[in-house]
C-alpha cells in the first residue's frame, strides 16, 4: 500500500539485551552520532522581514548515544534541550552540523527518505493530553504507526495493539475507549504504547513525567525502566528535574544556553561535578530531608539565564559564574574530556584532576 | 483525571462578586453563627477547624475539602503537601475567602467549619469584612506569576494598587513604597523596573514582584500556592531563600502549598499531607520525614527519585490514581491504593473512616493500623528501600 | 510606539491604493465587459441626442480612449491635485479631491458627497455612543451574574436585536413613535450647529434603532469576553489584594475584555461611516448611504465609485485607529 524506499530493514530484529541496560558499551558503534549540531531560529523585523538576529536555540553540540544506554539531557528552560530532541528525531531540520543514525547521515533527509528511519526512532511527549487526538479511540491511536508505515504485524493490527496495551500496563479491553476516559498517567502509557508499536531502537522522551503527579511519575519511570530491559531500548530522556534524570540515566549531558557544558557518567556527574553550572544546579535542588536544610552549602546563582538571542561572549555561563575570569569572556571553552568519560567545557573546572586539562578528546 | 480537573475548576472558580455573594448567599454561611460552636476562641494565630468546602456540579457534589483541622503560629511555616485533586489549593483559597469565585455562579459553593485568624472567625463573617483583611492581614502568591499579574498594568501600578487598597496615601507615597518593596525582594534598579510591564520581567523576577505585592502591607499570614513550580531550579532556590528571609524579617505565618516534598523540607516547620480532601498525616516536618506514619506518605517518599542518593533500585510507586472527589472511596479514602489495606481486621479500612490520632507530641496520622504495626512496616519494609 | 504607528500608516496607505485600483478597475472595466463601448460611455455624459463630434470630444476630454492604467493615473491625479475637464466649450475645474462628475446631474461627485456627510456622521457617531455604552454595560452586568434573571432576559433581548432586520425594527419604531404616539415627528435633518436640540430630536429614532442592533451584538461579545477574563489568574490576584469587587470587575476585568471589542468597534464604525444604507432609507435621511442607493439605482458610475472609495477610506482609517488604540491598551503589542 505505502511505498517504502530502499527496504534495508524489513524486519527489525529485536535487540538482544546482552548488553546491560546499565551502561551500554563504550566501544560499540554509537547508535546516534551528533556532531556540531546547530539550530538557529531567525528573527525578522520590519516591513521587509529582514533578519536581524537569531535565537541560538542549539549552538554546536556533540554527543553519541550508545546502544542500550539511557542518555539524560538536563537543563533549565531555554537551554535548547527540547529543540535538540526535535532535531535528533528529525521533527525539525538542523541549521548546521550532522546527525548520524546507525551510520546513516540523516541531517537533511527529505520527509520521504526519512520514513524508514521513523520506525526506529520514536518520541514520547510531555503533555499526555495534547498529544492524543481526543476523537480517536485508543486502538486507532496506538495503531497509527502501523498504518503510516504500512506494516502488517503478525496476527493482525488489533491483536498487536492489545499486546502493546498490556505491555504498558493497560487492559486490552481499553481498545475501544477514548483518551478522555483515562487519567494522566494512563494517557502517558498510551503515548508510550504508540511509540513502541514499531519496535523502535531509539526512544526520545521529552519531559515524559513532568506533567504527572508524584505517585504517577514513579509508575511511568518504572514502566520505562522495565521496557528498556525487556525490549533493549535506547533512551534519550530530556527533563528539567535533576532527581528524575539521576534516577533514569546512565550518562548525562548538562545543557546551558544551547551548549553542552558537561557530559559524564551518572555517578561521576553527581558525585564530582566539574562545571560550576552543574555544581550550582545540583546544589539548588531541594532535598526531602529537613535535617539537611542547615548543613547544605548551597551555591545561589544570581540573576536569570541570559537571552539565547544575545548569548554572552566566550563561556556562556560566565555572567552568573563565581569563578569567571578575563579568559572566560574572550575564549569559549571547548568540551574536552578531563577524565575518562567525563567531558566538561570550562576554563576553571571544579573537582579537576591534579594535572591540568590535557586535550585528549 | 476528571476529579482533579474538577478540583482545578473549583479552585479557579473561587471568588464571587461581593454583591452576588450577598444575594446568592451560600447555605452554610447563614447557618454558621459568629460565635463558635466548638471550644471557643483559640489561642493560635490561625486555627482551622473541621473545614469543609463543597462544590455542587452537574456530576455530583465535589468535596474538595472535607473536614480539615490545623493551626499555625506566627513566625512558623506550614507545608501542605498533596497531589492534584487533594484539596490543598481550595484550602488556601478558602482561608483567603476566595473559594467562592466562580464563573458559573449557579454552582453555589458551601463552606462550613471555622477559620480563626488572630481571634476573628472568617467562615461566618461578612464577606466585605473578609475582603478588608485580604491583602492586609493575609496575602497570597500564586503558581504562575505571568498569568497572575495583569498584563496591561505596570508592575509598579499593581503594587501601588495593593498598597492603596488598605492605606489612605497618595500615589507618590505608594510608589515610593512599591520601589522600596521591589528593592527588598531583590529586583535590580527598582526605580526603573517599577514602570515595566510584567512581560518585560523574567519568570523569577515576576515571582519576586508577586512577593513584593503580597508583602507590601506587611501581612501576618502569607499563603504561597506552588510558588516555585513554574520556575527553574536555580531560580526556585532563590525564591525559597527569599521567602525564608522575608519570613524571618516580618515574623509572619507562612503556608506553603506544594506537591514537592523537597520544597516542604526546605521551608516548613510543620507538615500536613492531604489526600482526597482530608488530612492523612500532620506533624513537625522533621518528625514526619524521619518516621512517617501513613502509607500514603510512604508512597510519596517512595515515588520520589532522590537527588542526594545514587539510587539504582526501582522507585516504589503508589498503584492506581488519585480518587475522584465526587466519589471518595468509603472508609479510608486511600484504601484502594494502599498495600496494607488488609492489615486492620474486619474490613475496617473500607467501612470506617479513620480519624486523626496522635502518634506522639504534635504528630498525627489517620490510619487504622496500630502504631506498632506502622512503625514496624516503616523501619523494616519501607525505610531500607528509600 | 512611534515606529509602530509609522508602520501601520504606511500599510494603510498601501491598502488604500490597492482598494482604489481595484475599485477603479471594476467600475471602468465592468461596462466594457458588459459590452459597452467607449462611445456609449461617453454618451452618458452628454445626455440626449448626442452628435458624433460631441461623443468624440467627450471621449478625448475625459481620456476614455486611453489605456486603463493611464486613466487610473489621471483619476489619482484628480483626487490629489484636481483636474480640468472640458465639456464642449467651457472648461470646468474639478476641485481636489476630484472624483469626477456624475453622469446624470453633471455635478461634481465630491461636493455632493460632502454635503451629505454630516448626516451620516451624526447618525453613526450618535448610534455608536449609544450602542457601546448600553451594549458593554449590559454585557458586563450579564457576565457578573450568568444565569440570573437579568442575564437571561438581556440575552433574550440581545438575540432579538441580532436577528430582527433593521427595516423591521426601524419601521416599527416609526409606526409607534411617529405615527401612533407622535413623540418624534418626522422632519428633515437639521445641522448640529444650527439647532442642537432639533438635531438630536430628529435623530433619536434612527440612533436607537441602529444602536439596538449593534448593542445586542456588543452585549453578547462583552459578556463572553468578561466571562473569560473573570476566570483569569490575575483577577484572582486582584481579589486577593482585597480590592472591592467593583474595581476588580471594571479595572481588571473590563480593561482586558475590551480589547476585542475595540477591534470590532473599529470595523463597525468604519462600515457605518461609509453609509448606513438601510437606516437612512427607512428614516428618509439624506446621508451618504442614501446617496449610494440613488447612485446605484441610476447606474451612475462616478458616484458609485466615489462612495465606494469613501467607505473604503473610512474602514482603513478606523482600522488604523484601532491598531494604535490596541497598542495603547495592550503594552505587549508595542514590542512585537
Amino acid at each position: 500500500m505505502t511505498e517504502t524506499t530502499d527496504e534495508q530493514n524489513t524486519t527489525i530484529p529485536l535487540q538482544k539485551t546482552g548488553e546491560t541496560p546499565e551502561g551500554g558499551s563504550a566501544d560499540a558503534e554509537p547508535l546516534l552520532k551528533v556532531r556540531g549540531l546547530v539550530r538557529h531560529f531567525p528573527i525578522t523585523k520590519g516591513l521587509l522581514k529582514r533578519q536581524v538576529g537569531a535565537v541560538q536555540a542549539v549552538d554546536g553540540i556533540d554527543f553519541d548515544v550508545r546502544p542500550g544506554e539511557t542518555l539524560g539531557v538536563v537543563g533549565e528552560s531555554g537551554c535548547g534541550k527540547s529543540t535538540m530532541g526535535r532535531l535528533i528525531t528529525r521533527l525539525d531540520e538542523p541549521t548546521g552540523g550532522s546527525i548520524e543514525f546507525q551510520g546513516q547521515d540523516i541531517t537533511h533527509l527529505s520527509p520521504g527518505r526519512l520514513r524508514p528511519m521513523r520506525r526506529d526512532v520514536q518520541m514520547i511527549f510531555q503533555d499526555p493530553y495534547g498529544s492524543l487526538n481526543p476523537r480517536h479511540t485508543i486502538g486507532a491511536i496506538v495503531s497509527t504507526p502501523f498504518r503510516l508505515q504500512g506494516v502488517e504485524p503478525e496476527g493482525g493490527v488489533k491483536k498487536e495493539v492489545q499486546r502493546l496495551l498490556e505491555l504498558v500496563g493497560l487492559s486490552p479491553e481499553h481498545y475501544n475507549r477514548y483518551p478522555h476516559e483515562f487519567s494522566g498517567g494512563q494517557r502517558q502509557r498510551i503515548g508510550i504504547a504508540r511509540a513502541l508499536a514499531l519496535k523502535p531502537k531509539l526512544v526520545v522522551a521529552d519531559e515524559p513525567v513532568s506533567a504527572l503527579d508524584v505517585s504517577i511519575q514513579a509508575q511511568v519511570v518504572n514502566l520505562m525502566d522495565d521496557l528498556q530491559e525487556e525490549l533493549g531500548l535506547t533512551y534519550v530522556i530530556i527533563a528539567h528535574d535533576l532527581s528524575v534524570i539521576r534516577h533514569v540515566s546512565d550518562r548525562i549531558a548538562v545543557m546551558y544556553l544551547g551548549k553542552i557544558v558537561e557530559l559524564a557518567d551518572r555517578k561521576a556527574l553527581y558525585d564530582s561535578p566539574m562545571h560550576p553550572y552543574t555544581k550550582a544546579l545540583l546544589s539548588a535542588v531541594p532535598v526531602p530531608d529537613p535535617k539537611r536544610r542547615t548543613q547544605r552549602d548551597r551555591i545561589l546563582l544570581t540573576g536569570d539565564v541570559p537571552s539565547p538571542i544575545n548569548p554572552p561572549s566566550g563561556c556562556r555561563f560566565r555572567t552568573r559564574c563565581w569563578k569567571a575570569t578575563e579568559e572566560c569572556a574572550t575564549t569559549e571553552p571547548p568540551l574536552v574530556a578531563l577524565r575518562t568519560g567525563h567531558q566538561v567545557a570550562c576554563h576553571h573546572p571544579e573537582n579537576a584532576p591534579a594535572e591540568q586539562k590535557d586535550s585528549t578528546n | 483525571m476528571t476529579d482533579s480537573s474538577e478540583d482545578k475548576n473549583g479552585a479557579a472558580e473561587a471568588a464571587d462578586t461581593a454583591g452576588a455573594a450577598a444575594e446568592a448567599g451560600p447555605v452554610a454561611e447563614t447557618g454558621a453563627a459568629p460565635a463558635p460552636a466548638g471550644p471557643g476562641k483559640p489561642a493560635a494565630f490561625l486555627e482551622v477547624r473541621d473545614l469543609k468546602v463543597h462544590f455542587p456540579t452537574d456530576d455530583g457534589l465535589v468535596k474538595s475539602v472535607d473536614g480539615l483541622t490545623f493551626s499555625l503560629e506566627k513566625g512558623k511555616t506550614l507545608g501542605i503537601v498533596g497531589e492534584s485533586g487533594s484539596g490543598k489549593s481550595v484550602t488556601s483559597l478558602a482561608v483567603m475567602g476566595l473559594h467562592r469565585a466562580s464563573r458559573r455562579q449557579r454552582s453555589k459553593v458551601t463552606m462550613s467549619g471555622e477559620i480563626w485568624l488572630d481571634g476573628k472567625e472568617l467562615v461566618g463573617a461578612d464577606p466585605d469584612e473578609v475582603r478588608r483583611l485580604r491583602g492586609r492581614q493575609m496575602a497570597m502568591i500564586f503558581q504562575d506569576p505571568l498569568s497572575a499579574l495583569h498584563p496591561f498594568y505596570t508592575v509598579g501600578s499593581q503594587i501601588v494598587e495593593a498598597y492603596r487598597v488598605h492605606h489612605d496615601v497618595d500615589k507618590k507615597t505608594a510608589r515610593k513604597r512599591a520601589i522600596e518593596m521591589l528593592d527588598r525582594v531583590g529586583i535590580p534598579q527598582p526605580d526603573k523596573r517599577v514602570d515595566d510591564h510584567p512581560h518585560q520581567f523574567s519568570g523569577g523576577m515576576r515571582q519576586r514582584a508577586m512577593i513584593a505585592m503580597a508583602l507590601v502591607n506587611n501581612p501576618e499570614l502569607l499563603i504561597a500556592d506552588e510558588p516555585t513550580t513554574a520556575l527553574d531550579v536555580t531560580v526556585q532556590a532563590q525564591i525559597l531563600d527569599l521567602i525564608r528571609d522575608l519570613q524571618k524579617e516580618f515574623g509572619s505565618a507562612v503556608i506553603i502549598i506544594t506537591h514537592d516534598l523537597g520544597v516542604v523540607a526546605e521551608l516548613a516547620d510543620d507538615l500536613l499531607v492531604m489526600y482526597g480532601g482530608r488530612c492523612v498525616e500532620r506533624g513537625p516536618a522533621e518528625r514526619v520525614f524521619a518516621a512517617p506514619q501513613h502509607p500514603y506518605t510512604w508512597g510519596l517518599l517512595g515515588s520520589m527519585p532522590r537527588i542526594d542518593r545514587d539510587q539504582t533500585d526501582r522507585l516504589i510507586p503508589v498503584k492506581g490514581s488519585p480518587p475522584s472527589l465526587i466519589n471518595v472511596p468509603s472508609g479510608c479514602a486511600f484504601n484502594p491504593r494502599c498495600p496494607y489495606a488488609d492489615v486492620p481486621k474486619d474490613n475496617l479500612t473500607r467501612t470506617v473512616r479513620p480519624e486523626l490520632r496522635q502518634v506522639d507530641g504534635g504528630h498525627f496520622s489517620a490510619c487504622h493500623m496500630a502504631q506498632e504495626e506502622r512503625e514496624r512496616i516503616w523501619t523494616e519494609e519501607i525505610a531500607p528501600k528509600l | 510606539m512611534f515606529s509602530y504607528i509609522i508602520r501601520r500608516l504606511i500599510s494603510a496607505v498601501i491598502l488604500l491604493l490597492i482598494v482604489s485600483a481595484v475599485t477603479f478597475g471594476i467600475f471602468f472595466l465592468l461596462p466594457k465587459m458588459a459590452g459597452q463601448t467607449t462611445d456609449q460611455l461617453a454618451q452618458q455624459y452628454i445626455g440626449k441626442a448626442p452628435t458624433a463630434a460631441d461623443i468624440a470630444a467627450v471621449k478625448k476630454n475625459l481620456g476614455l480612449d486611453k489605456p486603463v492604467y493611464e486613466q487610473y493615473w489621471e483619476f489619482l491625479k484628480g483626487i490629489f491635485v484636481g483636474v480640468d475637464y472640458k465639456f464642449g466649450p467651457d472648461a470646468a475645474k474639478c476641485h481636489v479631491p476630484c472624483f469626477g462628475y456624475s453622469f446624470k446631474t453633471h455635478i461634481e461627485v465630491w461636493p455632493e458627497i460632502q454635503s451629505r456627510l454630516p448626516v451620516t456622521l451624526s447618525l453613526a457617531a450618535g448610534a455608536a455612543v449609544l450602542w457601546v455604552v448600553s451594549g458593554v454595560a449590559t454585557g458586563v452586568l450579564s457576565a457578573l451574574r450568568p444565569g440570573s434573571l437579568f442575564d437571561r432576559m438581556a440575552m433574550g433581548v440581545a438575540l432579538a436585536g441580532v436577528s430582527l432586520p433593521m427595516f423591521f425594527t426601524g419601521a416599527l419604531a416609526l409606526a409607534l413613535f411617529t405615527y401612533q404616539w407622535p413623540i418624534f415627528e418626522r422632519s428633515d435633518y437639521v445641522p448640529l450647529m444650527e439647532d442642537p436640540l432639533l438635531w438630536a430630536r430628529t435623530l433619536v429614532l434612527p440612533w436607537v434603532t441602529l444602536a439596538f442592533l449593534y448593542s445586542a451584538l456588543y452585549a453578547r461579545l462583552t459578556r463572553a469576553g468578561m466571562l473569560e477574563t473573570l476566570n483569569e489568574d490575575y483577577i484572582r490576584t486582584a481579589r486577593a489584594k482585597g480590592l472591592h469587587e467593583r474595581k476588580v470587575v471594571l479595572r481588571h476585568g473590563l480593561r482586558a475584555a475590551l480589547t476585542p471589542i475595540i477591534t470590532v468597534f473599529g470595523m463597525d464604525l468604519g462600515l457605518l461611516l461609509g453609509g448606513a444604507l438601510i437606516t437612512e432609507q427607512v428614516f428618509s435621511l439624506k446621508g451618504v448611504g442614501a446617496f449610494a442607493v440613488e447612485a446605484i439605482n441610476a447606474n451612475d458610475l462616478p458616484n458609485i465609485l466615489g462612495v465606494t472609495l469613501l467607505a473604503a477610506f473610512f474602514i482603513v482609517i478606523c482600522n488604523l485607529v484601532v491598531d494604535v488604540l490596541y497598542a495603547a491598551v495592550d503594552p505587549r503589542v508595542r514590542l512585537s
